[in-house]
Protein backbone atom coordinates (compact mmCIF):
# COMPACT_ATOMS: atom_id res chain seq x y z
CA UNK A 1 0.00 0.00 0.00
CA UNK A 2 1.57 3.16 -0.90
CA UNK A 3 0.99 6.55 1.14
CA UNK A 4 -1.61 8.78 -0.48
CA UNK A 5 1.43 11.02 -0.97
CA UNK A 6 2.79 9.07 -4.11
CA UNK A 7 -0.80 8.73 -5.08
CA UNK A 8 -0.91 8.86 -9.02
CA UNK A 9 -2.88 11.73 -10.00
CA UNK A 10 -6.55 10.46 -10.93
CA UNK A 11 -8.81 11.26 -13.55
CA UNK A 12 -11.31 13.44 -13.07
CA UNK A 13 -13.43 13.96 -16.24
CA UNK A 14 -16.78 13.48 -17.12
CA UNK A 15 -18.25 9.77 -16.88
CA UNK A 16 -14.57 8.77 -14.98
CA UNK A 17 -15.76 5.85 -12.57
CA UNK A 18 -14.16 5.92 -8.89
CA UNK A 19 -12.51 2.46 -8.03
CA UNK A 20 -15.37 0.49 -6.22
CA UNK A 21 -15.46 -0.36 -2.39
CA UNK A 22 -16.35 -3.70 -1.50
CA UNK A 23 -17.03 -4.70 1.55
CA UNK A 24 -17.60 -7.64 3.46
CA UNK A 25 -21.19 -8.75 5.40
CA UNK A 26 -21.78 -6.57 7.89
CA UNK A 27 -21.85 -8.22 11.37
CA UNK A 28 -23.13 -7.38 14.65
CA UNK A 29 -20.08 -7.02 16.05
CA UNK A 30 -19.43 -4.45 13.56
CA UNK A 31 -22.14 -2.71 14.56
CA UNK A 32 -21.52 -2.77 18.29
CA UNK A 33 -17.84 -1.37 17.26
CA UNK A 34 -19.10 1.46 14.82
CA UNK A 35 -21.41 2.45 17.93
CA UNK A 36 -18.91 2.92 20.05
CA UNK A 37 -16.59 4.59 17.76
CA UNK A 38 -18.88 6.79 16.85
CA UNK A 39 -20.88 7.79 19.69
CA UNK A 40 -24.12 6.68 17.76
CA UNK A 41 -25.48 4.86 20.63
CA UNK A 42 -28.89 4.10 19.91
CA UNK A 43 -29.92 0.24 20.48
CA UNK A 44 -31.95 -0.20 17.90
CA UNK A 45 -28.74 -1.06 16.23
CA UNK A 46 -27.23 -3.57 18.42
CA UNK A 47 -29.80 -4.85 20.97
CA UNK A 48 -32.26 -7.25 19.52
CA UNK A 49 -34.64 -6.68 21.89
CA UNK A 50 -34.67 -2.81 21.47
CA UNK A 51 -34.85 -3.50 17.33
CA UNK A 52 -37.78 -5.91 18.31
CA UNK A 53 -39.59 -3.70 20.64
CA UNK A 54 -39.89 -1.25 17.94
CA UNK A 55 -41.28 -3.46 15.20
CA UNK A 56 -38.33 -4.91 13.50
CA UNK A 57 -37.31 -8.12 13.14
CA UNK A 58 -33.62 -7.62 13.45
CA UNK A 59 -30.95 -5.01 14.39
CA UNK A 60 -29.92 -2.69 11.32
CA UNK A 61 -26.96 -1.13 10.34
CA UNK A 62 -26.44 2.94 11.42
CA UNK A 63 -27.09 5.14 8.31
CA UNK A 64 -23.50 7.25 9.35
CA UNK A 65 -21.70 3.25 8.63
CA UNK A 66 -22.42 3.39 5.46
CA UNK A 67 -21.95 7.34 5.20
CA UNK A 68 -18.66 6.68 6.86
CA UNK A 69 -18.01 3.65 4.44
CA UNK A 70 -18.64 6.27 1.22
CA UNK A 71 -16.15 8.79 2.71
CA UNK A 72 -13.36 6.00 2.74
CA UNK A 73 -14.69 5.72 -1.42
CA UNK A 74 -13.70 9.16 -1.43
CA UNK A 75 -10.62 9.55 0.48
CA UNK A 76 -9.00 6.73 -1.38
CA UNK A 77 -9.68 8.18 -4.13
CA UNK A 78 -8.58 11.86 -3.77
CA UNK A 79 -6.46 13.28 -0.79
CA UNK A 80 -9.66 14.55 1.76
CA UNK A 81 -8.41 18.37 1.78
CA UNK A 82 -9.86 18.16 -1.97
CA UNK A 83 -13.67 17.24 -0.69
CA UNK A 84 -15.34 20.40 -0.54
CA UNK A 85 -18.90 18.95 0.49
CA UNK A 86 -20.27 15.20 1.02
CA UNK A 87 -24.02 14.85 1.01
CA UNK A 88 -26.69 11.74 1.47
CA UNK A 89 -30.01 10.69 1.74
CA UNK A 90 -30.63 7.53 3.43
CA UNK A 91 -33.27 5.15 0.98
CA UNK A 92 -33.65 2.07 2.56
CA UNK A 93 -32.45 0.14 5.94
CA UNK A 94 -29.06 -1.73 6.26
CA UNK A 95 -29.78 -4.71 7.28
CA UNK A 96 -27.29 -7.08 9.66
CA UNK A 97 -25.56 -9.13 7.69
CA UNK A 98 -25.64 -7.02 4.35
CA UNK A 99 -22.92 -6.65 1.98
CA UNK A 100 -22.81 -3.04 0.60
CA UNK A 101 -20.66 -1.52 -2.32
CA UNK A 102 -19.78 1.78 -2.63
CA UNK A 103 -19.84 3.06 -6.28
CA UNK A 104 -19.12 7.06 -7.31
CA UNK A 105 -19.17 8.91 -10.66
CA UNK A 106 -18.15 12.36 -12.12
CA UNK A 107 -20.91 13.82 -13.66
CA UNK A 108 -20.23 17.62 -14.13
CA UNK A 109 -16.86 19.30 -14.22
CA UNK A 110 -17.73 22.84 -13.81
CA UNK A 111 -14.90 25.88 -12.24
CA UNK A 112 -12.14 23.70 -10.80
CA UNK A 113 -14.80 21.47 -9.23
CA UNK A 114 -16.10 18.03 -9.73
CA UNK A 115 -19.49 17.02 -9.15
CA UNK A 116 -19.52 12.88 -7.87
CA UNK A 117 -22.68 10.80 -7.45
CA UNK A 118 -21.92 8.52 -5.07
CA UNK A 119 -24.52 5.66 -3.68
CA UNK A 120 -24.58 2.25 -1.67
CA UNK A 121 -26.18 -0.47 -3.11
CA UNK A 122 -26.57 -3.97 -1.18
CA UNK A 123 -26.09 -7.47 -2.87
CA UNK A 124 -29.34 -7.71 -3.47
CA UNK A 125 -29.60 -4.64 -5.24
CA UNK A 126 -31.03 -2.41 -2.68
CA UNK A 127 -29.95 1.05 -2.94
CA UNK A 128 -29.54 2.39 1.07
CA UNK A 129 -28.20 5.88 0.38
CA UNK A 130 -27.79 8.09 -2.57
CA UNK A 131 -25.89 11.69 -2.88
CA UNK A 132 -23.24 13.50 -3.94
CA UNK A 133 -19.59 15.21 -3.59
CA UNK A 134 -17.74 17.53 -4.73
CA UNK A 135 -14.68 17.69 -5.19
CA UNK A 136 -11.51 20.10 -5.98
CA UNK A 137 -9.81 19.08 -9.36
CA UNK A 138 -6.37 19.94 -8.57
CA UNK A 139 -4.35 19.07 -6.06
CA UNK A 140 -5.26 21.32 -2.13
CA UNK A 141 -1.92 23.37 -2.53
CA UNK A 142 -2.76 24.97 -5.64
CA UNK A 143 -6.43 25.91 -5.15
CA UNK A 144 -5.58 26.37 -1.36
CA UNK A 145 -7.03 30.38 -1.22
CA UNK A 146 -7.32 32.33 1.81
CA UNK A 147 -11.31 33.23 0.56
CA UNK A 148 -12.03 29.55 1.06
CA UNK A 149 -14.89 30.15 3.73
CA UNK A 150 -18.09 28.26 3.88
CA UNK A 151 -21.20 29.79 2.20
CA UNK A 152 -23.52 31.34 5.10
CA UNK A 153 -26.43 29.78 3.20
CA UNK A 154 -30.17 30.69 2.08
CA UNK A 155 -31.39 28.34 4.86
CA UNK A 156 -30.06 30.21 7.85
CA UNK A 157 -32.95 32.16 9.31
CA UNK A 158 -33.12 35.99 9.10
CA UNK A 159 -31.94 37.98 11.76
CA UNK A 160 -29.86 35.32 13.84
CA UNK A 161 -26.06 34.94 13.64
CA UNK A 162 -23.60 32.04 14.98
CA UNK B 1 -48.12 16.10 17.79
CA UNK B 2 -46.79 18.76 14.98
CA UNK B 3 -43.71 20.76 15.83
CA UNK B 4 -44.20 24.12 16.70
CA UNK B 5 -41.85 25.82 13.71
CA UNK B 6 -41.12 29.38 15.43
CA UNK B 7 -40.36 27.29 18.49
CA UNK B 8 -37.75 25.04 16.87
CA UNK B 9 -35.95 27.65 15.09
CA UNK B 10 -36.10 29.64 18.55
CA UNK B 11 -34.31 26.81 20.49
CA UNK B 12 -30.86 27.20 22.11
CA UNK B 13 -28.02 25.08 22.18
CA UNK B 14 -25.18 26.03 24.06
CA UNK B 15 -21.82 25.99 22.03
CA UNK B 16 -19.96 22.80 22.91
CA UNK B 17 -16.43 21.95 22.64
CA UNK B 18 -14.72 19.31 21.93
CA UNK B 19 -10.72 17.63 21.94
CA UNK B 20 -10.22 15.52 18.81
CA UNK B 21 -8.81 12.14 19.96
CA UNK B 22 -6.19 10.08 18.73
CA UNK B 23 -7.37 7.27 19.84
CA UNK B 24 -11.14 7.90 19.10
CA UNK B 25 -9.95 8.62 15.73
CA UNK B 26 -7.86 5.33 15.45
CA UNK B 27 -10.96 3.18 17.01
CA UNK B 28 -13.49 5.19 14.33
CA UNK B 29 -11.14 3.98 11.72
CA UNK B 30 -11.02 0.50 12.57
CA UNK B 31 -14.73 0.24 12.81
CA UNK B 32 -14.99 1.62 9.72
CA UNK B 33 -12.23 -0.90 7.85
CA UNK B 34 -10.21 1.55 7.22
CA UNK B 35 -7.07 0.64 5.74
CA UNK B 36 -5.55 4.08 4.68
CA UNK B 37 -2.49 4.18 7.20
CA UNK B 38 -2.99 8.13 6.71
CA UNK B 39 -5.75 7.90 9.58
CA UNK B 40 -4.26 5.49 12.29
CA UNK B 41 -0.67 6.15 11.91
CA UNK B 42 0.76 9.62 12.85
CA UNK B 43 4.28 9.05 10.84
CA UNK B 44 1.97 7.71 8.03
CA UNK B 45 0.16 10.98 8.53
CA UNK B 46 2.71 13.23 8.22
CA UNK B 47 4.67 11.29 5.49
CA UNK B 48 1.37 12.80 3.54
CA UNK B 49 1.46 15.99 4.28
CA UNK B 50 -0.81 16.29 7.40
CA UNK B 51 0.34 17.32 11.18
CA UNK B 52 -1.35 14.79 13.03
CA UNK B 53 -4.49 12.20 12.34
CA UNK B 54 -6.94 13.93 10.25
CA UNK B 55 -10.48 13.92 11.19
CA UNK B 56 -12.22 12.20 8.36
CA UNK B 57 -14.75 12.92 6.96
CA UNK B 58 -17.93 11.99 8.54
CA UNK B 59 -16.80 11.91 11.95
CA UNK B 60 -17.84 15.82 12.53
CA UNK B 61 -21.33 14.18 12.95
CA UNK B 62 -19.75 11.87 16.02
CA UNK B 63 -18.52 15.17 17.33
CA UNK B 64 -21.83 16.32 17.45
CA UNK B 65 -22.76 13.42 19.34
CA UNK B 66 -20.23 14.56 22.43
CA UNK B 67 -23.26 17.33 23.18
CA UNK B 68 -24.16 16.88 26.86
CA UNK B 69 -27.90 15.94 25.43
CA UNK B 70 -27.55 15.25 21.74
CA UNK B 71 -31.02 14.33 21.63
CA UNK B 72 -32.57 17.20 24.58
CA UNK B 73 -33.66 19.00 21.59
CA UNK B 74 -36.56 16.65 20.75
CA UNK B 75 -37.60 16.40 24.19
CA UNK B 76 -37.68 19.77 23.98
CA UNK B 77 -39.94 19.68 20.85
CA UNK B 78 -42.33 16.97 22.02
CA UNK B 79 -40.79 14.42 19.41
CA UNK B 80 -40.55 10.82 20.34
CA UNK B 81 -37.24 9.56 19.68
CA UNK B 82 -38.40 6.39 18.97
CA UNK B 83 -40.62 7.92 15.69
CA UNK B 84 -36.87 9.68 14.34
CA UNK B 85 -34.91 8.53 10.84
CA UNK B 86 -32.15 10.35 9.91
CA UNK B 87 -33.20 11.43 6.49
CA UNK B 88 -30.27 12.96 4.88
CA UNK B 89 -26.79 14.31 6.04
CA UNK B 90 -24.20 17.00 4.69
CA UNK B 91 -21.16 18.39 5.51
CA UNK B 92 -19.12 21.34 3.84
CA UNK B 93 -15.10 21.06 4.32
CA UNK B 94 -13.51 24.38 4.92
CA UNK B 95 -10.23 22.88 6.91
CA UNK B 96 -8.86 20.00 7.72
CA UNK B 97 -9.14 19.14 11.99
CA UNK B 98 -6.18 16.79 13.41
CA UNK B 99 -6.22 14.80 16.36
CA UNK B 100 -5.31 17.33 19.34
CA UNK B 101 -7.64 20.35 17.97
CA UNK B 102 -10.33 21.40 20.23
CA UNK B 103 -12.97 21.98 17.79
CA UNK B 104 -16.49 24.60 19.39
CA UNK B 105 -19.26 23.32 17.59
CA UNK B 106 -22.55 25.83 17.62
CA UNK B 107 -25.95 23.98 16.62
CA UNK B 108 -29.55 25.39 15.79
CA UNK B 109 -32.77 24.48 14.25
CA UNK B 110 -32.19 25.96 10.61
CA UNK B 111 -35.71 24.93 8.77
CA UNK B 112 -38.90 22.65 9.46
CA UNK B 113 -41.00 21.43 7.09
CA UNK B 114 -44.47 19.40 6.67
CA UNK B 115 -44.50 16.49 4.34
CA UNK B 116 -47.76 14.02 2.80
CA UNK B 117 -50.21 16.36 4.78
CA UNK B 118 -48.50 16.22 7.76
CA UNK B 119 -47.49 12.31 8.46
CA UNK B 120 -43.94 13.73 8.23
CA UNK B 121 -42.46 16.41 9.19
CA UNK B 122 -38.59 17.17 8.51
CA UNK B 123 -36.45 19.26 10.89
CA UNK B 124 -33.12 20.31 9.70
CA UNK B 125 -30.07 21.08 12.10
CA UNK B 126 -27.00 22.72 11.03
CA UNK B 127 -23.73 22.95 13.13
CA UNK B 128 -21.16 24.87 12.70
CA UNK B 129 -17.19 23.35 13.23
CA UNK B 130 -15.04 25.84 14.33
CA UNK B 131 -11.06 26.19 15.21
CA UNK B 132 -10.30 29.62 17.20
CA UNK B 133 -12.13 31.42 15.11
CA UNK B 134 -11.66 29.34 11.63
CA UNK B 135 -14.78 27.84 10.19
CA UNK B 136 -13.46 24.04 9.64
CA UNK B 137 -17.02 22.73 8.65
CA UNK B 138 -20.76 22.96 9.02
CA UNK B 139 -22.86 19.83 8.90
CA UNK B 140 -26.42 19.74 8.42
CA UNK B 141 -28.79 17.40 9.01
CA UNK B 142 -32.23 16.02 8.12
CA UNK B 143 -34.44 14.27 10.92
CA UNK B 144 -37.33 12.75 9.51
CA UNK B 145 -40.12 12.57 12.09
CA UNK B 146 -42.73 10.17 11.69
CA UNK B 147 -46.33 10.84 12.63
CA UNK B 148 -48.07 7.40 11.41
CA UNK B 149 -51.18 8.14 13.26
CA UNK B 150 -52.06 11.26 10.91
CA UNK B 151 -53.23 9.65 7.31
CA UNK B 152 -51.67 10.95 4.21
Amino acid sequence: MSPPSSRTEVEVRVGAELPALALPPISRADLALFAGASGDHNPIHIDLDDARAAGFDDVFAQGMLSMAYLGRLLTGWVPQDRIRSFEVRFTALTPVHAQPTCTGRVVAVDGGLATVDVGVTLADGTVTLTGQATIACESAAMTRTPERTLDEGAHLPAGRSS
Amino acid sequence: MAIDIARARALRFPSFAVEVERGRLRMFARSIGETDPVYTDVEAAQDAGHRDLPVPPTFFFSLGLEAPDPFGYLDALGVDRRRILHGRQRFEYARTAYAGDTLVLSERITDVTVKRGGAMELLEKTTDIRRGGDHVARARAVIVVRHPEVSE
